[in-house]
């Protein structure tokens, strides 16, 4: 080598080692953590976000599939028991060594019986210690997605929870502050810095983290900004690295500015309409439900035009599902993804020979702050119902109200985005919106659609651990939901990131930043 | 003054009790605070169970008489969205909200009177006629509007100043500053120029109507026939009189400024207690709203209370007529 060129390679080499030593990835999202404790919400988005902070046994890699994090090999020991090893030589930020004490407290918390999450893992009944670094989870039958689960409980330090009176979940009605809210510790690629509610949240790189790191960052600063446009325009003036969500409508002037880009992809939120199938229409112009019959269901679906919502509403962002299941969720099948012909004559003469020429009233009911324009696409199929002789009479008002009445089956169509999270999984759809309702099973199928098949197939899948035949099972269920319109499936809702082009990182289906995955170059 | 001190403050709890309870009323129609606690399939049980614990079952009157007991004894409750105490996010949340609405109102004032003076000497300049022009405009365009125009210009174009956040912070243990440092005092500048126009063209429009009629009145033209010289005139004599109505004016104004900074802190992710409310709102966090409505009507009676004192002070006619009308 020249002396000439080594001078340059070693400035080279030198200018790489400063960028290393200080890569801060600053986020903007739409709205800030609950807090800091994983075990005290659903949120799916802090949980996500604490997963840089605090790990779990297993985790989603880029593509979803799972993979071993704190444990590093896992066997099933008998139909009700998995045993765990766990890695060896993890140190929690605090300096306090990971083991078999930590999983047991962290699985106990997390399944407390006020633990807000403990739906989360559903089933088990017991957790532990073989050994210091082993452990064995007991549950109540065979559970083909227990691995899934774990994804989401988050481990933590038990002497540390010990320390601090938190070794049970944080309870709000005691009305005082769990030390977990605003502190923590864990075994993360970052650990916490600082976090001021609303305003900013401050990690700093984990040098002793036990993976080989993939990213090259020294510090995340989580920026919450509400207000879509303010987002936007601290992206474009360069005070952030990357936004997520990036709206929809400003895709063009992200795009157009130099040095920043806008990712997007079909997600795994599959949005759809719920269908009131009891005797009695909620629309008071109506007598008896036509909804209940499965060829005005059927003739339904004909009279919507699914490219029209794709291109229009949702700016050709969207993927058209015929189907309850995003692509990338186990239970996905081509067949029952395929979509039936926009035919609205069809549509008519259907309804005609099912007894309604002259067409029929119904309420429909839509969220407008949840998903994805979803007042407009709401407000797009009654138009599109319209013209078949179909009067849907459409309400779009708040979340939290939206949903209270979808639950109690108070209107005839509802709007429900579903993405199986945190299971990953089509038995998700399958025990919450399509088994009949009862305990712990259709808590999401307020309109009580019924099918025997469907509910002894949902039950099979659920304790079945050979892949392949759980496989079949549920396109099975789904087939038979899909012929009787058990749902009205639309689309799955697209992502939606905009980053500087210095940022390099994989666009999650899950809607989750990694930012462990994340390199600023 | 004693006792008009105890009115006050009888007055005060009645303003609070009735805003607490036609809070507790809207809150019914807010939706289910349930549906954001707990994953989307949780059971019909685990939310039976939840609405059960959280007191959610009980009839309103009975939670409202709850909530009441409570906050007599400085009580708010647990946020169900922060899972922290309602007061401690308040505090935390106050100093924020405090220094944007001084900042706000003392550029509303240190700009609106001189200039409303101005416009009222020179009625007739192009200067004068301009800025009445452009105060139109300050009235009438949303605040909204402002600030997103603000921070195109001078975050997205120019560059200059940041569009979200307070900046840095100084932590004084019990209060949270951002005066003290250049990213904070930068940080205060779009949102308070936003928070500030509109009270600075209102008051510069109001002390121009009054400073006109004022100089119409007889005294001046009196003074002014004596000879006394034109600036200790106008300023001496003609806008001592004009400041008493914007003083009532700026006084509710100023309660306006700190309870309705709710869209300057939207706009710019400002983290004060106004922003805390929206989202509280967005969540149905019932203990929340409830404890900011009556912490913003308590700080709307303090300030009217304290306007009414400062009449006293600077009107001493009001002092004499009180006497008599009592014994009447």
């Amino acid at each position: 080598m020249k002396p000439r060129n080594l001078l340059l390679t070693s400035a080279l080499a030198l200018a790489c080692a400063a960028t290393v030593q200080a890569e801060t990835f600053r986020l903007g999202t739409n709205g800030d953590l609950y807090g800091l404790d994983p075990h005290s919400m659903t949120d799916s988005f802090t949980v996500s976000f604490l997963n840089h902070v605090y790990e779990a046994l297993v985790r989603y890699d880029a593509d979803l599939k799972i993979e071993p994090a704190l444990a590093t090999s896992w066997e099933q020991i008998d139909e009700t028991t998995v045993r765990y090893t766990l890695r060896e030589g993890i140190k929690f930020h605090d300096g306090q060594d990971f083991s078999a004490e930590d999983v047991v407290a962290s699985v106990k918390r997390a399944s407390h019986e006020d633990s807000p999450i403990r739906g989360n893992i559903a089933g088990l009944v017991d957790a532990k210690m073989v050994d210091e670094m082993t452990v064995d989870l007991m549950l109540d039958g065979p559970n083909p997605l227990l691995n899934n689960f774990l994804t989401n409980v988050l481990i933590f330090d038990s002497g540390w929870l010990e320390e601090h009176d938190a070794l049970d979940p944080i309870d709000a009605q005691k009305g005082e502050e769990g030390y977990t809210t605003s502190n923590a510790n864990g075994t993360g690629p970052f650990r916490f810095e600082s976090r001021t509610p609303d305003a900013q949240t401050v990690l700093t790189v984990n040098e002793n983290w036990w993976d080989e790191p993939q990213h090259n960052l020294t510090r995340i600063e989580l920026n919450p900004i509400n207000s879509d446009a303010t987002r936007v325009a601290a992206m474009l003036s360069g005070e952030l690295d990357m936004i997520f969500p990036s709206p929809l409508q400003d895709a063009k002037r992200i795009e157009s500015t130099d040095g920043m880009h806008v990712l997007e992809a079909p997600g795994l939120r599959a949005i759809m309409m719920g269908i009131n199938m009891s005797d009695k229409s909620n629309n008071p112009n109506q007598d008896g439900n036509p909804l209940q019959k499965v060829e005005v269901r059927q003739a339904l679906v004909h009279a919507i035009s699914y490219d029209l919502l794709r291109d229009k509403i949702m700016r050709g962002k969207s993927r058209n599902l015929g189907g309850l299941v995003a692509p990338q969720v186990p239970g996905f099948d081509e067949g029952v993804d395929a979509i039936p012909a926009y035919d609205p004559e069809k549509a008519k003469q259907m309804l005609a020979d099912a007894g309604y020429p002259e067409g029929f009233s119904f309420n429909m009911n839509c969220p407008n702050d949840r998903y994805v324009n979803d007042a407009a696409i709401c407000q797009a199929l009654a138009a599109m119902f319209a013209r078949v002789g179909v009067k849907a009479d459409l309400t779009a008002e708040t979340k939290a109200i939206h949903f209270e009445r979808a639950r109690a089956n108070e209107t005839d169509m509802f709007m429900l985005g579903w993405a199986t999270l945190p299971m990953l999984d089509g038995y998700s759809v399958l025990s919450a919106m399509l088994h009949t309702p009862g305990g712990q099973m259709g808590t999401w199928n307020p309109g009580g659609y019924s099918n025997a098949e469907v509910d002894r197939l949902t039950q099979a899948v659920a304790t079945e651990l050979d892949a392949e035949k759980r496989h079949e099972m549920m396109v099975e269920a789904f087939r038979i939901a899909d012929e009787e319109v058990a749902w009205l499936p639309l689309h799955a809702q697209p992502l939606s990131w905009a980053a500087r082009d210095a940022v390099k990182i994989p666009q999650t289906a899950d809607d989750k930043p990694r930012l462990w995955l994340a390199r600023i170059e | 003054m004693f006792a008009f001190l105890i009115r006050r403050i009888i007055q005060a709890a009645l303003v609070m009790l009735v805003v607490a309870s036609i809070a507790f009323l809207m809150f019914r129609f807010l939706g289910d605070p349930i549906s954001n606690l707990l994953p989307e399939d949780a059971t019909v049980q685990d939310r039976a169970e939840m609405r059960e614990k959280m007191g959610l079952n009980d009839p309103v009157l009975v939670q409202y008489g709850r909530f009441i007991v409570d906050a007599a004894q400085g009580d708010f409750g647990q946020s169900y969205r922060n899972n922290r105490p309602v007061s401690d996010l308040l505090a935390e949340r106050f100093p924020a909200t405090a220094e944007l609405v001084l900042v706000a109102a003392s550029l509303a004032l240190a700009l609106g009177i001189p200039l409303g003076i101005y416009t009222a000497l020179n009625p007739r300049g192009w200067l004068s006629q301009g800025l009445q022009v452009v105060s139109l405009l300050g009235i009438s365009v949303p605040t909204f509007v402002t600030g997103i125009l603000l921070i195109l210009v001078f975050s997205v174009t120019l560059g200059w100043l940041p569009s979200f956040g307070r900046g840095t912070v100084v932590d004084l243990g019990w209060w949270t500053t951002g005066f003290l440092t250049t990213s904070g005092l930068k940080a205060l500048i779009l949102p308070a120029i936003m928070l500030a126009l509109f009270q600075m063209t209102l008051i510069m429009r109001l002390v121009r109507a009054e400073m006109l009629e004022v100089l119409r009145a007889d005294y001046i033209k009196f003074a002014k026939a004596r000879g006394i010289p034109n600036r200790m005139l106008h300023f001496k004599y003609a806008l001592k009189n004009t400041l008493i109505p914007v003083m009532t004016i700026f006084g509710l104004q100023l309660g306006g400024l700190i309870a309705f900074a709710i869209i300057t802190e939207t706009v710019f992710q400002w983290p004060g207690m106004g922003f805390l409310f929206i989202q509280a709102v967005n969540f149905t966090d019932v203990p929340v709203m409830a404890a900011y409505l009556v912490l913003v009507s308590f700080i709307f009676v303090v300030i009217n209370t304290l306007v009414d004192l400062l009449y006293n002070v600077a009107d001493p006619r009001l002092r004499a007529e009180r006497t008599p009308a009592r014994g009447v």
